[in-house]
């Protein structure tokens, strides 16, 4: 069963017009620790990227493919790493089919344009930040 | 998570994660989710709910500052 009907669909390809640069969504699997849901979100990453020729998709596996799990931070499954011109360090655990499908959408789009929307004053307080910011955000599905 | 994912490619110290609550109740314990959104900012500065994008950034800085 497709997550995407044909109205998501236009919708998504609309709001990717404005995609720039290439992005790449490494998506982390492991069968043994919940088959089920990387199998899903394996399937709704290729169906989103299957809706711009910018978008590329490489499954990885977070018990084989460890030293790449850990240059990008990630530990569990399933995981989306969302990265454009370079790796912004925007992560996604768990399949982002509700709620988070919004963001996704817009997390491949600001890592294609590398043109946050955010005010001057934030962009200048975030360009002098003392130390290193990691932000979790938890939601749920609805 | 908007504001957050924004912010991380506003700068190379700033990552953001989104985390469904449901599907990794280990971690929802850990960090005492009891609402969502629930945003955890350096394990030290916390709060639920939406922010506007000042009092996001003040969480933010406060985080840092709190290290």
């Amino acid at each position: 069963m497709a997550f995407l009907n044909v109205s998501d669909q236009q919708e998504v390809r609309k709001q990717f017009e404005q995609l720039q640069h290439p992005v790449k969504l490494t998506v982390f699997s492991q069968s043994l620790a919940a088959a089920d849901r990387c199998q899903q979100n394996e399937q709704l990453v290729r169906e989103v990227a299957d809706l711009s020729d910018k978008i590329s998709v490489e499954v990885l596996n977070l018990a084989i493919d460890r030293e790449r799990a850990e240059a990008y931070g990630v530990d569990q499954v399933p995981a989306i790493v969302v990265e454009g011109e370079r790796d912004y360090g925007l992560r996604f655990y768990g399949v982002p089919s509700g709620y988070e499908f919004g963001n996704l959408i817009d997390s491949i789009i600001v890592a294609s344009t590398g043109d946050p929307d955010l005010t001057d004053d934030t962009k200048a307080s975030l360009a002098a930040l003392a130390g290193d910011v990691d932000i979790k955000v938890f939601s749920t599905p609805t | 998570m908007r504001l957050a994912q924004h912010m991380a490619v506003a700068s190379d110290r700033v990552r953001a994660t989104a985390i469904e609550a449901t599907e990794f109740p280990d971690l929802s314990r850990a960090y005492r989710v009891m609402a969502v959104p629930k945003i955890v900012i350096n394990d030290r500065v916390q709060f639920e709910g939406a922010l506007p994008e000042d009092q996001f950034l003040a969480a933010v800085l406060e985080a840092v500052d709190a290290a």
